[in-house]
């Protein structure tokens, strides 16, 4: 089976994050596989594990992604793709993403294309289902249960706390939720093998993108960090002087109602 | 490959500089260490810290289940050759998988145990058939080790071991008769490294099976901490060994014991930081959130204080136990497929007195954070559900296990007084270099820890010159003077310690531009401004007890004039900015 699976670096969203000049600090942040995308990297394994064939991980962004890409290797993927657009695009979003990754993946006959449900730093969960529908192939997100049998695949996925069945088939584009699986982390003869397992780099030219045609269409206003969170504070008095005090704080303060 | 060709001398930092640039630091570590130093992060948080309580109630069953899951993962074979079913990996692999695991209490410890001194006589002076029997095995976890050394009157004086070796009447086997005490990993170790006197005599190394006839274990201690690592006395009643079970040489146990030992206290260093930086996150979590007075106890000076102290020491022992590795990996890198044991046993004896720095300094950082984290913690820190009260527990072994801080201690200036008998070093012209260039005008301030690079040096000048006092005095009886050997040590620890934060700092300086520096900068300013008067404190309390007036007065003054001149003001400030920073990133940064 021939499987593809797209990961992000992301920042370790429980550091510390500090925004300056409208932009997010990277200086001394922590990078990470987004958590989602690790999911998948492992259902893959599984998959592969069990069903035969090959685990290709894809990432685009900069240089420093490798990082992410070599730990996906020595999880257990067979091999990794870097589309590097450092020297090309300024701004990425889900378009320019997806765009790109579609275009690398149209003749590749993935039978199995994994994505995590959403990244968490940007958090659209665009990205994958976007690269199903250009591929034009079935796309199911959300899963936290996936099992193959020859061309058929059975899925369970999560609804917000409810849980559908669905029966598809592949070629087949699944984004991965909490519960699918237990990722593994790689073992120190992973990381070793890792090292002399192939890692391609690849840029647009490569890919015969023109940078125009993938120009972001989101543009950022601005970024700023949420507000503190204030201590709370707790009413006293009767029940209906607090009540009134209440609502007078909701219009008044808080300018809810 | 000679012991002479390696580019530092060990032991020299007590009597010479060394270049930022030839040290190791934790800044040069590559992606690879990054990695697996993250292996051994997440198998301690997802694996062995939700088992805490299962741990603690001593159910050895799950130690033994966690150390065969290090064992799939790599953990338990990153210093055994590949060759032999392992990784191969170098000495910073080593003491990172170490640091990482350092704070999960006694399975660190039992963890620690396998891996280093159980481990490592085989690697290093098993014959190839026992290599290859036991190495793959031990890596794998299939097997598990144990070392036997201690007995119950051969502690510290190891070498006086009572158990017994005898080669029976057919050349077959020998017959060991004895008991060891305190045996860490007894209860399921499958290989039990032994060491006894062959006819009473000749100190000498096995490897004992659990199932050799003869062998038996005394009931599990009862123990302050590490409650999770198993402890008994392991008794041979003439216990059958192999002939061919002997390890090494007979009557050369002690090159094996001695040297393992080294290894094991530069491990023993790495977890005692490793499990540092746990306990100050612990605490800088707390402080956050626990409010007194109308605000978080973060917020007060004393408490301030106390994180970055902490913080500082960290730094330290971090610094110098990445310093050190590199030094064994230089020096033992390339040995893992030697069979020069001769060369091999030199090589680990080279950085002896470094190991003892790491352990001692180690085991004394983990002690007092753990203290001051109970302490900030108030009456919860007694409690046991916020885990500190455990630590400190765990903690206090460290000085003991692995030759006490006394016996590190009495082997740094030893090691050096012996190297100079042997005319190796040439300690009476370096002393005297020393006392010339003491009060020397004060070099100008050019790089930004360029006070701190010259207290390093008063400080070496300030040693040597209490070295040559004490000679005076003692002359060839110094060994037998302990307070005052001690007293060295206690210099000579501040000064390794305070080389390896300046080295790292302008290293990291030159690398990175002071500005994303500040951090390291602040804690190695800080940590000179303390070091300057505790040895200074050190060398006047040596001279007092060494030196009689007239000269007292005189060397007293010396001393003090040499160190005072490089004084600093604003030590309470640059702490503050220390404690800030970490309370701010919530854990160790620096
Ligand atoms: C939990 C635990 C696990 C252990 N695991 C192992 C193990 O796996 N294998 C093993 O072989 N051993 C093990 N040990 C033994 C440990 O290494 C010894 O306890 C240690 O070396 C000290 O020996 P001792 O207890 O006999 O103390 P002693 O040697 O009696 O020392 C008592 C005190 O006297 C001081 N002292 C002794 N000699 C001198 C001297 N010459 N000069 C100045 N002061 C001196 C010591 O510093 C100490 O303060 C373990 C011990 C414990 C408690």
């Amino acid at each position: 089976m021939n499987i593809y699976v797209l990961i992000k670096r992301t920042f370790d969203t429980e550091e510390k994050i500090a925004v300056s000049n409208g932009k997010i600090q990277e200086d001394g942040a922590e990078f990470i596989i987004n958590p989602y995308d690790e999911y998948a990297i492992e259902e893959a394994i599984q998959v592969r594990d069990e069903h035969g064939g090959e685990v290709t991980v894809v990432t685009m962004g900069e240089e420093e992604a490798e990082k992410q890409l070599r730990t996906a290797l020595a999880m257990g993927a067979d091999k990794a793709v870097l589309i590097n657009t450092e020297d090309d695009l300024e701004e990425l979003d889900q378009f320019t993403v997806a765009s790109v990754l579609a275009e690398y993946l149209k003749d590749k006959e993935a039978d199995l294309i994994l994505a995590g449900n959403v990244a968490i730093d940007g958090g659209s969960g665009q990205v994958g289902p976007r690269v199903a529908e250009r591929l034009g192939i079935n796309c199911v997100t959300t899963i936290t249960d996936l099992k193959i049998d020859g061309s058929d695949v059975t899925i369970v996925r999560d609804m917000e706390g409810d849980s559908e069945t669905i029966k598809t088939s592949l070629p087949l584009l699944v984004t991965a939720q909490q519960g699918l699986n237990e990722p593994r982390y790689p073992s120190l003869p992973g990381i070793m093998k890792a090292k002399k397992k192939p890692l391609e780099e690849l840029e647009l030219d490569d890919l015969d993108i023109e940078e125009d045609d993938v120009e972001a269409k989101v543009e950022t206003v601005e970024v700023y960090l949420p507000p503190k969170k204030e201590a709370g504070r707790i009413l006293e008095g009767d029940l209906s002087d607090q009540v009134s005090e209440l609502a007078s704080l909701l219009r008044n303060e808080a300018k809810v109602i | 490959m000679e012991a002479d060709t390696l580019l530092y001398r060990g032991g020299s930092f007590l009597y010479g500089p060394a270049e930022a640039d030839t040290v190791f630091t934790p800044e040069d570590f590559t992606e690879e260490h990054r990695m697996i130093a993250q292996t051994a992060k997440r198998f301690l948080e997802q694996d062995v810290r939700p088992q805490n309580e299962v741990l603690e109630n001593q159910d050895f069953g799950k130690v033994k289940e966690l150390l065969q899951k290090a064992g799939d993962l790599g953990l338990l074979g990153h210093s055994v050759p590949e060759a032999y079913g392992g990784l191969g990996l170098d000495k910073i692999s080593k003491g990172l998988v170490g640091e990482m695991l350092g704070s999960g209490g006694g399975y660190s410890v039992a963890h620690s145990n396998h891996t280093c001194i159980a481990t490592l006589p085989i690697t290093y002076f098993g014959t190839e058939e026992q290599k290859g029997k036991y190495l793959p095995k031990l890596a794998s976890g299939e097997f598990l080790g144990a070392y036997c050394l201690t007995e119950p009157n051969a502690g510290s004086d190891a070498l006086a071991a009572q158990t017994t070796a005898r080669l029976n009447e057919t050349g077959t086997h020998y017959i060991l008769n004895g008991t060891k005490m305190f045996i860490t990993n007894a209860e399921f170790a499958d290989t039990f490294i032994t060491y006894a006197k062959v006819d009473g005599k000749a100190f000498t190394a096995f490897i004992v099976e659990k199932d050799f006839p003869g062998l038996s274990l005394g009931p599990e201690e009862q123990k302050m901490g590490i409650k999770s690592s198993s402890t008994r006395p392991v008794i041979f009643e003439d216990c059958e060994v192999p002939a061919e079970n002997l390890l090494g040489e007979v009557g050369k146990g002690h090159v094996i014991a001695l040297n393992v030992l080294n290894l094991g206290r530069f491990n023993l260093g790495s977890a005692c930081m490793g499990a540092s930086k746990y306990g100050l996150g612990l605490t800088l979590g707390y402080v956050k959130e626990r409010r007194q007075f109308g605000r978080t106890i973060a917020d007060f000076g004393a408490t301030q204080e106390k994180i970055a102290s902490m913080a500082m020491r960290i730094y330290a022992a971090e610094s110098l136990q990445y310093r050190t590795a590199g030094y064994l990996e230089e020096a033992l890198g390339g040995l893992y497929d030697a069979e020069d044991q001769g060369l091999i046993a030199k090589r680990m004896m080279e950085y002896a007195a470094e190991c003892a720095v790491c352990k001692v300094y180690g085991s004394e950082t983990l002690d007092a954070v753990a203290d001051e984290a109970l302490q900030l913690h108030g009456g919860y820190g007694y409690i046991k559900e916020y885990g500190v009260e455990q630590m400190y527990r765990d903690s206090r072994i460290n000085r003991i296990f692995e030759g006490t801080n006394e016996i590190n201690r009495l082997l740094i200036p030893m090691n050096l007084l012996k190297a100079a008998m042997k005319g190796q070093v040439p300690l009476p012209d370096l002393v005297e270099q020393a006392a010339t260039e003491m009060n020397a005008p004060q070099v100008e301030e050019i790089g930004p820890v360029s006070r701190e690079a010259e207290a390093v040096k008063a400080v070496r000048r300030v040693f040597l010159m209490s070295v040559g006092l004490a000679y005076e005095t003692y002359g060839d009886k110094l060994g037998e003077e302990q307070a005052v050997l001690i007293k060295l040590a206690d210099m000579a620890i501040a000064l390794y310690a305070a080389e390896s934060a300046v080295l790292r700092t302008e290293k990291a300086v030159a690398e990175n531009g002071e500005e994303r520096e500040k951090l390291k900068r602040h804690l190695t300013q800080a940590l000179i401004d303390e070091l300057l008067l505790s040895v200074e404190m050190d060398a006047r309390q040596l001279i007092q007890s060494a030196v009689d007036n007239p000269q007292l007065g005189s060397a007293t003054a010396a001393v003090t004039a040499e160190l005072s001149r490089l004084q600093r003001g604003g030590t309470a400030d640059t702490k503050r900015k220390i404690a800030l920073a970490q309370l701010e990133a919530g854990r160790y940064v620096s």
